[in-house]
């Protein structure tokens, strides 16, 4: 009979100053505080991290792999969005 | 390899019987073009299956795999040997834990997996059933267990399932050092006195044997390479990964003076590998089957270190659950 | 080799004291690792026992630089004998449960990180130094001890009884770090190593605080054992000194 689970927590950690957090990895553990220093402890050994976060799992939610079709692709054909749709004589120069 | 019990037969029901056909042509069809599968997308009931059997025993060998070099941590020779040591140990924990969190993607909890191993249902690498009895097998486990694993888990950091090819990524780059520490523990051993030499050459003799056997059976007995490869849960076979170790491996035992414990073991010219004698299978047998020299220390220990934990483990959750109730208390009172 | 005795001053004496501190408690937490009560906390105190292992080995480098005799930290470690160790009775007792191993590392990391703070302006530039970087990981360490034992303390009633326990077993031990040797007190009064008694306030403070989040209550300051300074150690010593030592006594001479 397994015991009661453990929550489990995801990590994002900033690598370095000017970095946005980046999801690393997970840990069990029964608390907030736990969590972090679980996430110091096991996701920043050889001085991968600045900053931590930790979220429970739980609180994450994901949209669903059967919608890629609606959420993203109607973006696939707004090209105008991108700096290379407009034209630039070289003339110009960079912009 | 870590997963070699996955050779095994799968007792579920066969892939994709029941499932939709379309959806699993488009699954094979991404796969086959090396797109990464994520956990919630679509997959075959068999895959979910074979992935999380897979990973788990990869996770379980990790986590056993602490017991035969931890017995030398409060031992070891040097307070340099002791802390590459321990760090290493460490790491393997962590590697542990970074697998177990993947498997968890596929749906089956941490505790779950942790029972199954403990309850003798779930297998791990036949590798940590043997002793560490001298030093010098510390040296040995990092040059050839750590350099056997190696050759199996860079291909897997190019796996179909995301989470599983990620945390690879992660495990290889931490392990770098690990084959390292082994080599150097050999090389130092073999350069020191005729006794610490003897060791060296009775560790290669204890271990050079059940390394080889780590890539599991020959690829004509293999029960699952065949939709593994398809897969891409395997990227090489057994018997591609293991010539790929033995022609790494010997000259690196050469070079340090060493004799392999094989009188068959020589260097064929017209294929440019290094042949090698028959493996002892019915060994591998009986150390899967639970009657290798350490499994039931190796499962004792686990078994101990989860029953002496459970307290610690319900503190913890009693305590996160009381400050839960303090907190909704104060806000109720608050609000009031 | 044999064992080898090292002809101490107060200075070397006080270096190496700090030094078996450091390996002999790396050694007590580097056993739980592969037998923790989580697969997180193998990683944890692994990483403690790491941090002091490299605090001893800074700390026996710059004992042999004192003694001058080209002996190494490895020589130092591993070839004294137990009588020749000066660390504290707390450290070498054996880990017996969780909460006697959180219990000892959070009285101990609890007065260590004031005495590294105050050992940051030492008169000795190493000791100066290697205070900055212990100073640090200390602070882990006590808020890691520390959260582990409010959640034990105030977890349920089994946690909170052997968290008791383990403070009665070990306060008899806590004394030693407040003592001074006569010895030492030159030593003090030249800015080298901090008086203990500076050092009092915030272990009280520290240990005040967290004992109250756990709900438990601090014994009474008895009779307390000393002698571990001296080298006159418990029975535990001997043992993990057999077991730590045992390469280097069998093969003399041998480098690894």
């Amino acid at each position: 009979m397994p015991e009661a689970h453990m929550p489990v927590w995801e990590v994002f950690i900033r690598a370095r100053a000017g970095l946005a957090h980046r999801h690393a990895g997970s840990v069990h553990a029964p608390d907030a505080e736990m969590a972090l220093q679980a996430a110091r402890d096991t996701y920043t050994r050889r001085g991968e991290g600045l900053s931590i976060w930790v979220v429970p799992s739980a609180a994450i939610t994901a949209s669903d792999p059967v919608d890629k079709g609606s959420l993203f692709e109607p973006t696939a054909d707004k090209i105008y969005r991108h700096p290379t749709f407009y034209e630039v004589p070289d003339e110009v120069g960079h912009m | 390899m870590y997963t070699q019990a996955l050779n095994q037969k799968d007792s579920g029901p066969p892939a994709g019987a029941p499932e939709d056909a379309e959806r699993l042509a488009r699954f094979e069809a991404r796969v086959a073009a090396d797109d990464k599968i994520e956990p919630n997308d679509w997959m075959p009931a068999a895959y979910r299956r074979t992935l999380t059997r897979q990973i788990s025993q990869h996770a379980h060998s990790e986590i056993v795999g602490m017991l035969p070099e931890g017995n030398w941590i409060t031992r070891a020779p040097s307070l340099r040997r002791k802390a590459a040591l321990l760090a290493k140990v460490q790491d393997e924990g962590g590697h542990g834990l970074y697998l177990y969190a993947a498997a968890e993607t596929l749906g089956t909890s941490r505790e779950q997996l942790v029972d199954q191993l403990l309850s003798g249902k779930a297998k791990y690498s036949s590798i940590f059933n043997y002793p560490t009895l001298t030093w010098a097998d510390i040296g040995a486990i990092g040059w050839l267990v750590d350099g056997a694993a190696i050759m199996n888990q860079i291909p897997l950091c190019r796996t179909s399932f995301g989470p599983y090819a990620r945390a690879m990524v992660r495990i290889c780059k931490e392990e770098s050092f690990h084959q390292r520490q082994g080599y150097e523990i050999m090389l130092t051993l073999c350069r020191g006195t005729p006794a610490q030499k003897a060791m060296a050459q009775d560790a290669l003799n204890r271990w050079w044997w059940p390394a080889l056997m780590m890539f599991g059976p020959p690829d004509a007995e293999s029960a699952h390479t065949d939709q593994s490869m398809r897969w891409r849960i395997k990227r090489f076979t057994n018997d591609e990964l293991r010539q790929q170790f033995v022609d790494a491996t010997v000259p690196q035992g050469h070079y340090l003076g060493l004799t392999f414990p094989d009188p068959k073991l020589r260097f064929d010219e017209a294929s440019g590998h290094w042949q090698f004698g028959e493996i002892d299978w019915e060994e591998f047998r009986q150390v899967l089957a639970g009657n290798g020299p350490c499994n039931r220390e190796r499962i004792e220990a686990r078994r101990a270190a989860h029953a002496d934990g459970v307290w610690v483990r319900e503190a913890a959750l009693a305590h996160a659950a009381k400050r839960r109730a303090r907190k909704a208390a104060a806000q109720q009172l608050a609000a009031e | 080799m044999t064992s080898i005795t090292v002809a101490e001053t107060p200075l070397l004496r006080a270096v190496l004291a700090r030094a078996d501190d450091a390996l002999v408690h790396a050694h007590r937490l580097s056993e739980w690792v592969g037998h923790a009560p989580m697969l997180e906390e193998d990683l944890a105190l692994g990483n403690v026992a790491l941090d002091l292992l490299g605090q001893a080995r800074s700390l026996y480098t710059h004992a042999a630089a004192i003694e001058g005799l080209e002996r190494s930290e490895d020589d130092l470690a591993y070839l004294r004998d137990a009588p020749q160790f000066r660390n504290l009775l707390l450290l070498e007792q054996p880990n017996g449960d969780f909460a006697n191993t959180i219990v000892r590392l959070f009285l101990h990391a609890a007065f260590m990180l004031p005495w590294w703070k105050a050992a940051m302006s030492s008169t000795d530039a190493t000791l100066a130094a290697i205070a900055a970087k212990a100073e640090k990981e200390a602070a882990y360490h006590v808020r890691h001890a520390g959260e582990w034992l409010i959640r034990l303390g105030d977890g349920t009633e089994e946690s909170h009884r052997r968290s008791t326990e383990a403070l009665d077993r070990l306060w008899r031990f806590t004394g030693e770090m407040f003592a001074i040797d006569a010895e030492e007190e030159p030593l003090i009064e030249a800015g080298v190593i901090p008086h203990p008694a500076i050092i009092r306030p915030a272990w009280d403070a520290t240990v005040a605080h967290v004992l109250a989040e756990a709900t438990l209550a601090r014994p009474r300051d008895g009779w307390m054992q000393l002698g571990g300074r001296r080298g006159t150690h418990t029975e535990a010593l001997g043992h993990l000194l057999a077991v730590m030592q045992h390469l280097q006594r069998a093969y003399p001479g041998a480098s690894w």
